[in-house]
C-alpha cells in the first residue's frame, strides 16, 4: 500500500539546515497496523506528514497505492489527499462553528457527495464511533475524548486507503487513549490500513506492528503481539 | 462553482460567524452610506444655488444708490445720492442698444387691511417691466401696465399669498379695495412666484402712485434695468462699466468712489455663484471619495484579518481534500456577497436619507439633495471589488501556505 525509499528531508533553519530524515526505507501492506516510535526529534511526525502530503520530501520515492506520488502541485496533492488519506490529529482539529456531523460529512462535500448522501454516511461513521446523539453537537460541547472520536470518524467518512493519525493519543488521559485505541483497532479489523505515530509505549504495542525512528533513521521495525485495548476499557 | 453547496457551505460560515460578518458588512454599509449622502448634499448645495436665481430673471442690473465717501467737484463728501425719473429716462435714451427693459422700483412696508383682517406687507412701487424681471407669473387678473403709471392710478397686483391671508376661505380679491397704508386701492391682479413664500407675500402698485403719495416726488430708491441677452455676459461687463460712469458723471460722483453707486450684475453673480457651488461640490466629491478610500482599506483589513483567523481551518480544510481554488472561491464569494448586501443597504438607507431630508435641510443651504443611482451604484460595485481583490491576495496566500503550516497556526 505505501512503499518509500531512501526518504531524504531538510528543514531550513536560518542559515542552518536540520537533517530530519535522512534515508528512509518503508513499507506497508494493505490492512496493517503500524506504530511509528521515536523520541521527539526522532523525524516520526515528519515521516507522517510526508506520507499524508501534507509535507513534501526533498529526494526519494513515495508511491502510495501503487501511484508516484512526485512533485505534486497543490490541487492535486489536495485531490490525492481527499481520495487516498483519512487524518486523525493530536489536536483534534475540528472546524469548531460546524456541528459533530458537519465536520464528519466535510471530506465528503470535498469528493463532491450529494448532501443526503453526506448526511447519512456522516451519521454512519458517527454511529460507528458512538456519537449518533452527539451528532448536532458542536466540539466545544465534547470531551477530549469525543472529538477525537468525532475527528476519526471524519477520517474515515471519505473512505480512505490509509489512516494516518499524529499521537491520537496526545491530548487525552489513559482511559480515554485506551477507547480510541480500541475504535482504532476496530477500524483496522475491518481491514483498513492506518498508521500511528506515538511516544507512547503501551499505544504503540495496541498496533500489530512498531517501526522505531531514530535520529532520521529506522533503527528498528519489529512485529508485535497486538495488546486489545478493549481488555482496559 | 455556484452550486447549492456551495452557497450552503458559504451561508453557513457567514451565519456562525456573525461578529465577523456583521464588521465587514457594516464597513462596507457605513462607506457606501457616508458617500451617497455627503455626494447628496453636494448636489442639494448646488441645486439651492441654481434655485436662489431660477425665480428672477439673470440679464438684470439693480442699482442702488448710497453716500459719496469722496469730495468731488466742489461737493463734500458723505452726500446722499438719489435717483430720480429722468435718471431712468435718460438711461432709456443714451442705453437703448444694450437696454432690454428698465423699471424702477420703491419699497415701503404698509398694514394692509380687508374687511376684518390686516396684516403688515411689503408694498413695491414699480414699473409695468419689473413683471419680468421677478418673473411674476399673473395667476388671475392682470399686471400693472403703463395706462397705470400715466394715470396714476390706485390699482394693486397682490401676491398670492396676500389674498389667501386677506381674504380667507377662498374668496376672491380681484376687484376689492384694500387698504394699504391709509390709501384704498382695488386688487386688479393676483400672481404667483417660484421664488417662495416670501415673494408671495408682496403687492405691486403703481411706481408714479406711489410718489404721488409721498408728496408728489419723482425720487427713485432703486432702478432694475435688464441688458439685452443678445449682448452676453462679456457685452453685460462693458455696460456695467459704461452706465457706472455715466451715472458717476451725472450725479457728480469721483470716479473711484466705491460707496456712492452699486450695481448688482444678476448675470456676473449667477456665474460666480455656481463657480462657488461647484467648488464645494469638488470638495464634498474629494471627502465623499475619501470616505470610499477608507472603506476599501477597512474591508480589506478586515478581510486580510479573517483569512489570518481562519488560516488554522483553512488547513483543516486542504487536509481534508480541498483545493486551493476551493479555498480561493470560498473566501472571495464570500467576502463579495457580503459587500454586495451591506453595500446595496448602505446605497439604500443612503437614498432613503437623502430623499427624507428633501426639505428639512433648506434652512443649510441644500435643497432636494440627489445621487444619481448610477454614480452609488459605481461606487457600490468598486467596493465589492474592491474586498474581493482585498480577500483575493490573501486567500491565495493561505491557499499556498502548506497545510502542515497552517494546521500549527494557533
Amino acid at each position: 500500500m505505501i512503499e518509500i525509499k531512501n526518504l531524504h528531508k531538510s528543514y531550513k533553519m536560518g542559515s542552518n539546515s536540520l537533517h530530519v530524515l535522512k534515508g528512509i526505507d518503508f513499507s506497508v501492506k494493505e490492512g496493517e497496523l503500524v506504530a511509528i516510535m521515536g523520541s521527539s526529534g526522532s523525524g516520526k511526525s515528519t515521516l507522517l506528514n510526508i506520507l499524508g502530503m501534507l509535507d513534501e520530501a526533498d529526494s526519494g520515492d513515495y508511491h502510495l497505492d501503487k501511484v508516484e506520488i512526485r512533485n505534486l502541485n497543490e490541487t492535486k496533492a489536495a485531490n490525492y489527499r481527499n481520495k487516498f488519506l483519512g487524518f486523525v490529529f493530536q489536536s483534534f482539529n475540528l472546524i469548531n462553528y460546524k456541528t459533530a456531523m458537519e465536520n464528519v460529512a466535510l471530506p465528503l462535500y470535498y469528493q463532491k457527495v450529494g448532501r443526503k448522501e453526506r448526511q447519512r454516511k456522516a451519521l454512519k461513521y458517527l454511529e460507528q464511533v458512538g456519537l449518533k446523539e452527539w451528532a448536532g453537537h458542536l466540539p466545544s460541547e465534547l470531551s477530549g475524548g469525543q472529538k477525537q472520536r468525532v475527528a476519526i470518524a471524519r477520517a474515515m467518512a471519505a473512505e480512505p486507503k490509509v489512516l494516518l493519525a499524529d499521537e491520537p493519543t496526545g491530548a487525552l488521559d489513559s482511559k480515554t487513549s485506551y477507547e480510541v485505541m480500541d475504535l482504532i483497532q476496530q477500524i483496522n479489523d475491518q481491514g483498513n490500513t492506518i498508521l500511528v505515530v506515538t511516544h507512547e509505549p503501551d499505544i504503540a504495542h495496541m498496533c500489530k506492528r512498531i517501526v522505531h525512528l531514530r535520529d532520521g533513521v529506522i533503527e528498528k521495525d519489529e512485529k508485535v503481539e497486538q495488546v486489545r485495548a478493549s481488555a482496559y476499557v | 462553482m455556484f452550486s447549492r453547496d456551495r452557497w450552503q457551505e458559504i451561508f453557513q460560515t457567514i451565519r456562525k460567524n456573525k461578529l465577523r460578518t456583521f464588521l465587514s458588512g457594516f464597513t462596507v454599509a457605513l462607506g457606501i452610506f457616508i458617500y451617497v449622502t455627503l455626494y447628496g448634499f453636494g448636489n442639494g448645495l448646488i441645486n439651492t444655488f441654481d434655485k436662489f436665481f431660477q425665480d428672477d430673471a439673470t440679464n438684470t442690473f439693480f442699482l442702488f444708490a448710497g453716500r459719496t465717501s469722496m469730495p468731488y467737484k466742489g461737493f463734500k463728501s458723505n452726500r446722499r445720492i438719489e435717483f430720480k425719473n429722468e435718471d431712468m429716462e435718460e438711461i432709456s435714451d443714451n442705453f437703448a442698444f444694450y437696454l432690454d427693459y428698465i423699471t424702477p422700483r420703491i419699497s415701503r412696508g404698509a398694514l394692509v387691511k380687508y374687511d376684518n383682517e390686516s396684516n403688515n406687507y411689503t408694498t413695491r412701487a414699480v414699473g409695468p417691466a419689473h413683471q419680468f424681471a421677478e418673473k411674476t407669473i399673473i395667476m388671475k387678473g392682470r399686471y400693472l401696465n403703463g395706462e397705470d403709471i400715466k394715470n396714476r392710478t390706485k390699482y394693486a397686483v397682490i401676491g398670492r399669498l396676500v389674498e389667501k391671508d386677506l381674504f380667507p376661505g377662498g374668496g376672491n380679491a380681484i376687484g376689492k379695495y384694500i387698504d394699504i397704508g391709509g390709501s384704498s386701492f382695488k386688487v386688479i391682479g393676483v400672481f404667483q412666484d417660484d421664488g417662495g413664500d416670501n415673494e408671495e407675500r408682496f403687492i405691486y402698485i403703481p411706481y408714479t402712485t406711489r410718489q404721488l403719495i409721498e408728496k408728489n416726488t419723482d425720487k427713485i430708491d432703486q432702478i432694475i434695468l435688464a441688458f439685452d441677452p443678445k449682448i452676453g455676459h462679456a457685452g453685460s461687463l462693458v455696460f456695467e462699466s459704461k452706465l457706472t460712469k455715466y451715472l458717476k458723471d451725472k450725479h457728480n460722483i469721483h470716479p473711484d468712489d466705491q460707496n456712492a453707486l452699486f450695481i448688482r450684475n444678476v448675470a456676473d453673480q449667477l456665474k460666480q455663484n455656481q463657480q462657488f457651488a461647484r467648488v464645494l461640490q469638488t470638495i464634498v466629491s474629494v471627502v465623499a471619495f475619501g470616505t470610499i478610500i477608507a472603506g476599501i482599506i477597512g474591508i480589506s483589513n478586515i478581510m486580510v484579518f479573517t483569512v489570518k483567523e481562519r488560516t488554522k481551518e483553512l488547513g483543516i480544510r486542504k487536509a481534508l481534500g480541498a483545493t486551493p481554488r476551493a479555498v480561493i472561491g470560498m473566501i472571495i464569494i464570500e467576502s463579495v456577497f457580503i459587500t454586495t448586501i451591506a453595500g446595496f443597504v448602505g446605497l439604500m438607507i443612503g437614498v432613503a436619507v437623502l430623499g427624507s431630508l428633501d426639505l428639512t435641510l433648506e434652512d443649510y443651504f441644500i435643497t432636494n439633495p440627489y445621487i444619481k443611482i448610477g454614480t452609488g451604484i459605481f461606487a457600490t460595485v468598486l467596493l465589492i471589488v474592491s474586498g474581493a481583490l482585498a480577500g483575493y491576495l490573501p486567500a491565495k496566500r493561505a491557499a499556498r501556505i502548506k497545510p502542515i503550516v497552517a494546521l500549527r497556526d494557533e
